[in-house]
């Protein structure tokens, strides 16, 4: 049986192709992936992310907790409202899941974690808390509406009592408010400015609908994968995983290690690092014609070196972009590699991504 | 409900085969199939000139979602490809029936036709499946 969202109604209401997602019935496209692509990318789209799962953490001790259960420092985020990108690792370094947490009060913080690591992600949560005496409480009474695209503040902004719309428009990129019962972060996962908006589940369905009275189209799963593609974000599952660490996942930039914080992963990636880091994760355009997908493998000079962990089709640089995780020194930016595509060895290029930023090609 | 002209013939696999003139049919894929691989992205030339058996991948379908081949209905040799596809291979969801066609085939044997399914047919198998 799959879970729906308080806004299952809603997408069938507007034709929208519904799939399983990690257990829950969501939207994959409601027209056409790729025109909700470029709405996303020139005007306003929103997506229905209340499949993630939102977790409060109270406590005295729950900046301890958080220090030594997160590779990213939370002692990073000095001001309220404030958010910080993390992996949460295991004892062998592999990531468990990478998640938002939200700073709200000195012994409240607040995450968002992937639907489908939920049950692992709440589990090690609670299982490391007891020492800290942090109350681990899952919010499945709240829903969660992205907002994205170049209009999109200007429109979500609406659909805000207007006594809170100037705490909206000074957020700053990575903070979040709370406005009357919305809970407001300029954060997305589409490499365009935007906000995701936590509410309660019932006022989640007029919301949504209201938003869409403003010019703010809704977009399926589909459109948010090659959006994040091609923003260069890791997606969990495909890109890292718990037999991968973030410094094979070109996550490095979140593992905060310079000073001795002890943190849960920490011990294996310094002997990774000794070791020397055996493989890199980079971007790859397609130079022929075809399109990569997850899992086709890379070849430099005849020679295996990896695979794809993510792929497909970038509707801004009408053409196939991917991520691949290679041998550490089998190519560099800028080498071309070949990658198997049904038994046919295609050319393609290493490139510094992120490939659209702010609706711009960068390649 | 997706389109299905009457005229057609259509393969388990959902392409449609249309006689153009004498033994060269054109082939192409169904309304219902362009609508569940979504947007269309690129399309795999097929080989003109290649003989192929009824069932053979003859092309592939590069779709948003996925990658599927595109099997040949009927025995016999690809005379032509739609090369329209090459840039515009977004006209496989626009008119599946029409400037979507995807090959050409000299049928070997008219006979093979009989083994394929009218649009009623079509259809049923459709309902079948849901």
């Amino acid at each position: 049986m799959t879970q729906q969202t308080p806004l299952y109604q809603c997408h069938v209401d507007m034709g929208a192709k519904i799939v399983d997602f990690a257990g829950w019935s969501m939207p994959i496209q409601y027209t056409s992936q790729i025109e909700e692509h470029h709405q996303v990318r020139s005007d306003a789209g929103m997506f229905d992310v209340s499949h993630m799962t939102v977790v409060d953490l109270h406590g005295e001790r729950v900046r301890d907790f958080l220090s030594y259960v997160m590779a990213n420092d939370i002692a990073k985020v000095t001001k309220r409202g404030k958010a910080l990108y993390t992996a949460m690792l295991n004892e062998q370094g592999g990531v468990i899941d990478d998640l938002i947490i939200y700073y709200l009060e000195d012994h409240f913080f607040r995450l968002v974690v992937n639907a489908a690591t939920r049950d692992k992600d709440l589990a090690w949560l609670e299982q490391q808390a007891a020492a800290f005496s942090v109350e681990v409480k899952e919010r499945s009474d709240l829903a969660m509406i992205a907002v994205q695209g170049p209009k999109a503040i200007e429109k979500a902004l609406q659909l805000i009592p207007e006594e809170f719309r100037e705490s909206v428009l000074a957020l700053s990129k990575f903070e979040a408010c709370e406005v009357a019962e919305l809970f407001v972060a300029r954060t997305g996962y589409t490499g365009e400015d935007g906000l995701e908006i936590i509410l309660p589940n019932e006022s989640a369905p007029d919301f949504w609908k209201a938003l869409d009275k403003v010019g703010v189209a809704p977009i399926g799963l589909g459109a948010r994968d090659s959006l994040r593609l091609e923003a260069g974000m890791n997606l969990y599952g495909n890109d890292m995983d718990e037999s991968t660490t973030p410094l094979v996942s070109a996550l490095g930039w979140t593992v905060a290690m310079k000073d001795e914080r002890d943190f849960i992963g920490r011990a294996a990636l310094e002997q990774q690092k000794q070791a020397g880091v055996p493989q890199k994760l980079v971007g790859l355009v397609l130079e022929g014609r075809g399109v990569m997908r997850a899992h086709q493998k890379v070849f430099v000079d005849g020679d295996e070196v990896g695979e794809l962990t993510s792929g497909g089709f970038s509707p801004t640089l009408k053409n196939s972009i991917g991520l691949a995780r290679i041998a550490r020194d089998s190519a560099s930016l800028g080498d071309t590699v070949e990658i198997e595509i049904r038994n046919k060895r295609i050319a393609a290029r290493i490139v510094k991504y992120p490939f659209v930023r702010d609706g711009q090609a960068q390649i | 409900m997706s389109n299905l002209p009457t005229e057609l013939k259509y393969a388990k696999s959902h392409e449609w085969i249309r006689q153009e003139e004498g033994d060269v049919y054109v082939v192409g894929i169904t309304d219902h199939a362009q609508e569940s691989l979504g947007d269309v992205v690129f399309v795999e030339p097929s080989e003109e000139g290649a003989d192929v058996e009824a069932g053979d991948a003859a092309s592939v379908v590069e779709s948003v979602k996925a990658a599927s081949d595109i099997y040949a209905p009927v025995s016999g040799e690809i005379v032509a490809f739609n090369e329209n596809l090459e840039d515009s291979p977004e006209a496989i969801n626009d008119e599946p029936y029409d400037g979507g066609w995807i090959f050409k085939i000299r049928i070997a044997d008219a006979s093979e036709l009989e083994a394929l399914l009218d649009a009623d047919g079509y259809q049923a198998m459709l309902d079948a499946e849901e």
